[in-house]
């Protein structure tokens, strides 16, 4: 019953990354050029309704369809960490076109070339888990 | 079962849900950015020269690939998190590491797309 849930809202993550077009290679590179509102309108009015509903949530102690209370863990600051991390990402944001999730909804649209994609980005982690103790962070 | 259904979801988008021979309608000066890479006029949802079937035959592109996953792999456990993460749950959280790691995002999507796209392609 659980797993229905996830899979459904993961069915509805995959339409909207779809049908909102961010999840396109095109848009990405549309926005690495500035040549268009549509990404920033699409991650800007995602901001704009999480600020609010996060202060919500806090406020009023809303709790998780499970009964658990939502929890918001700050992210222990850090320079190195968040800038080379978020770095190397970006670099490979543009190079694919898709952050994690949007790998898997073009996968599902039927372009192979991201499964290669995402067998190179699982291996990253493993990279990444091999490598940590040796990185700044 | 999240990620199964975010396929799920991009099968049914692109199948049931999207007109006859789609494209992403990109601006004018993005087409004419990538057709002067060498990009092909934009057609369906990602370019079909770059993550179609017939696509993994071409070496280089695999590379491309490659490339661009192992980096999104590694930088989004590097940076404690992606897109969704960082940019839309951390700042909503108004959380300053999360906005540092955002700059970072664009340090390298930008310097991927001036710099170094002109050179891979």
């Amino acid at each position: 019953m659980k797993n229905l849930k996830f899979l459904l809202a993961g069915i509805f993550f995959g339409i909207i990354m779809f049908k909102s077009e961010a999840a396109s290679w095109y848009r990405i590179q549309e926005m690495f050029r500035f040549q268009d509102f549509h990404m920033y309108g699409i991650i800007g009015l995602a901001v704009g309704l999480g600020v609010p509903m996060v202060w919500w949530i806090k406020k009023n102690q809303v709790k998780d369809f499970s009964g658990a209370p939502i929890v918001f863990q700050p992210k222990a600051w850090s320079i190195w960490r968040y800038l080379i991390g978020g770095t190397i990402f970006g670099l490979g944001w543009a190079l694919s076109g898709a952050c994690p999730g949007p790998i898997v909804v073009n996968i599902g649209a039927g372009y192979a070339g991201y499964a290669v994609v995402l067998i190179s980005a699982v291996l990253g982690t493993f990279v990444y888990g091999f490598l940590r103790d040796k990185l700044p962070h | 079962m999240f990620l199964v259904g975010s396929g799920i979801g991009g099968y049914i988008a692109m199948n049931f849900l999207s007109p006859e021979g789609y494209t992403v309608a990109i601006s004018d000066a993005t087409i004419a950015d990538l057709t002067a890479l060498g990009f092909d006029s934009p057609e369906g949802f990602v370019p079909a020269s770059q993550f179609s079937w017939e696509a993994l035959s071409t070496m280089s592109n695999l590379w491309i690939l490659i490339a661009g996953g192992f980096m999104v792999g590694f930088g989004a456990r590097y940076a404690g998190g992606c897109t969704s993460g960082h940019a839309i749950s951390g700042l909503s959280d108004l959380q300053p590491a999360s906005l540092l790691a955002v700059v970072g995002f664009f340090i390298g999507g930008l310097a991927m797309t001036h710099f170094l796209f002109p050179l891979i392609y």
